[in-house]
């Protein structure tokens, strides 16, 4: 470990692996720049005169919709976790209910509850309330799926919050939603943007629900990726760049927040 | 909204119990009952929808599998007991896919465990740009996962251009048709990609959360780094370890875009897992009564998983709050 020689060796090594790992994505991003013919050639062309053609095409398609809904079911269920949430980490950490624990074991047992379980009788009552195809039903299904992690999260943070600046609050006879809004939300709002980032994480990328549950009204970003393939026959640049295009809100997010990430992927046992 | 509503509710609620100064018995288990109900409120909202929006459904599910209901065989449904569960296990289709399902989780955790302990340990330690090392390598956990499945698909394995194949053929090895002939390898290749990332974030996490001045002790003693690294290191790194492979197995184990995307469970059904063959059941069989019981086993069986990894959580949530 001393030796200078062998610590340059482990880094080079560290980054050839890095960069191994990253070369699908950068693969990806490649494919995306060139054209049809570029992009399905044997051997694969590493060299190509660059276009931004398959990216005008996805602008010009009909993908704008499916990138809408995807907005909407992401940003209201995010919104509707953090509404829901943030109430019940307080109740579950700073004025503790009684068995606390045992409601922390409910939120946390729903989501290893294997969804395929429950997509039936889902798709069973969405169908006789006619919510089928319908935004409204994808949020309230990706607030369900990301409620668990947020108050988890949520509770984490506030178990962070010093006693006495809530004593403080309480002596000033502040009420309890003055107090929150007052006092804790803006100490763990960190926190709350820890957690809407998850939240956006696992709304934007999920698929079982939107591909069982949703036709041509309340589609989202990935079935839009899955019917570039299928539809069209096979336009390897174009699902390149329209992978990118889906891929890159996420991305960047993460890259971001990658403190954070390990802290909700853990559920805030991790920090 | 009601998150609005209950507060000011249980704020009435005390104020009622402090206006019957007269029996101070009652009043006190009465504003007892009204402050633990004030605690509650808070609670009830997010507790009441979710268990409207899992638990009811999970219901259904078990309702649904006591009873024969096929929507192509509208001869009408009745209930049938156990029979749909004695037919699943009839069933080698489910059999393999139980199987299947046991070798991806298990496949990919433990590949991706040990990627992600070894680039932890290499990203563990002070050198240039180790930043931008971390970044590239969280990216495969942050692309969609149905962008991953199609680039792996295609991009990777294609047959004919794909840049596998180009590899192999630059050592000389004649192409290979990936995802027909090697469903499963091809499946878990994508997820350990996806996977590994995370394993490696947690990991981490634990690798840094190591005090410093053991691991100097150790040096300053003479230890090398390998006795470092297993009487130290290792022991610290347990609870990172059964959490990242019990998180991570529960997420795997519920994969369904890679196998519907990459193999659609094929060839045949040779690379179904269980949340892929009860969706076929269920959205192309349209055998709702069978494709519930499937779901209800998958549930008992990932159970055992889960209770694991839930009194693993508890524990570290437990140490910290008592610390």
């Amino acid at each position: 470990m001393k030796n200078p020689v062998w610590g340059r060796l482990l880094s080079v090594a560290t980054w050839i692996v890095a960069l191994i790992f990253f070369a699908p994505v950068a693969w990806m991003v490649l494919t995306s720049f060139k054209q049809e013919t570029d992009a399905a050639s044997s051997p694969p062309s590493f060299f190509f005169e660059p276009t931004l053609d398959q990216y005008r095409v996805i602008f010009a398609s009909d993908a704008g919709p499916y990138f809408m809904n995807s907005v909407i079911a992401t940003a209201s269920s995010t919104v509707l976790v953090l509404i829901l949430a943030i109430p019940a980490a307080y109740a579950l950490s700073i004025r503790p209910v009684k068995r606390t624990q045992d409601a922390l074991f409910f939120f946390i047992s729903t989501k290893m509850l294997p969804v395929v379980a429950v997509i039936m009788p889902i798709y069973v009552i969405a169908g006789q309330i006619r919510m089928l195809d319908n935004i409204a039903t994808l949020i309230i299904l990706y607030t369900a799926m990301n409620l668990p992690i947020a108050v988890w999260m949520m509770r984490s943070f506030f178990l962070e919050v010093p006693g006495e600046v809530l004593e403080a609050a309480s002596l000033d006879g502040a009420s309890l939603l003055g107090t929150m809004r007052r006092v804790l939300i803006p100490m763990v709002a960190p926190g709350i943007a820890a957690t809407s980032l998850i939240c956006v994480i696992f709304a934007w990328n999920e698929f079982f629900f939107a591909l069982n549950l949703t036709a041509a009204n309340a589609a989202t970003a990935p079935i839009f990726l899955m019917s570039t393939m299928t539809s069209e026959g096979l336009y390897l640049a174009q699902l390149s760049a329209a992978s990118v295009l889906a891929s890159l809100p996420v991305v960047l997010a993460g890259w971001f927040a990658q403190k954070q990430l390990v802290r909700g992927l853990s559920m805030g046992a991790v920090k | 909204m009601t998150t609005t509503q209950n507060p000011p509710a249980a704020v009435a609620g005390e104020a009622h119990t402090t206006t019957k100064p007269t029996a101070p018995e009652k009043s006190r288990v009465r504003s007892d009952r009204a402050e633990a109900w004030r605690r509650r409120a808070p609670l009830m909202p997010a507790l009441i929808f979710l268990i409207i929006v899992t638990q009811v459904p999970f219901l259904l599910t078990i309702w649904y599998s006591l009873r024969s209901r096929n929507l192509l065989r509208p001869e009408g449904e009745q209930f049938v007991g156990l029979s749909n569960y004695g037919d699943i296990f009839l069933d080698s289709t489910f059999r393999q896919a139980a199987l299947n399902s046991v070798l991806i989780t298990f496949g990919c955790v433990i590949v991706a465990m040990l990627l992600g302990l070894g680039l932890a340990l290499l990203l563990d330690r002070k050198f240039f740009g180790r930043g931008i090392v971390r970044t590239l390598l969280i990216t495969p956990f942050l692309i969609m996962p149905v962008a991953g499945a199609l680039l792996w698909s295609i991009s990777m394995f294609n047959p004919t251009y794909g840049l596998v194949n180009w590899l192999i053929g630059l050592v000389g090895i004649s192409p290979v048709d990936w995802t027909s002939e090697y469903p499963m390898f091809s499946v878990i290749v994508a997820l350990v990609w996806q996977w590994t990332p995370f394993m490696m974030l947690l990991l981490l996490a634990g690798l840094q959360s190591q005090a410093r001045d053991a691991l100097e002790a150790a040096s300053v003693d003479g230890a090398s780094a390998w006795q470092t690294f297993r009487y130290i290191t290792l022991p610290h790194l347990r609870f990172y370890l059964e959490l990242s492979v019990l998180l991570g197995a529960i997420y795997v184990v519920n994969t369904f875009d890679h196998i519907y995307l990459m193999t659609a469970g094929g060839p045949g059904t040779a690379s179904a897992n269980l949340p892929f063959y009860i969706y076929q059941r269920a959205f192309l069989g349209f055998d709702i009564g069978q494709s519930a019981a499937m779901g209800v086993v998958t549930v008992i069986a990932t159970i055992a998983l889960a209770l694991l990894a839930l009194r693993l959580i508890f524990k570290s949530i437990n140490a910290k709050e008592q610390s």
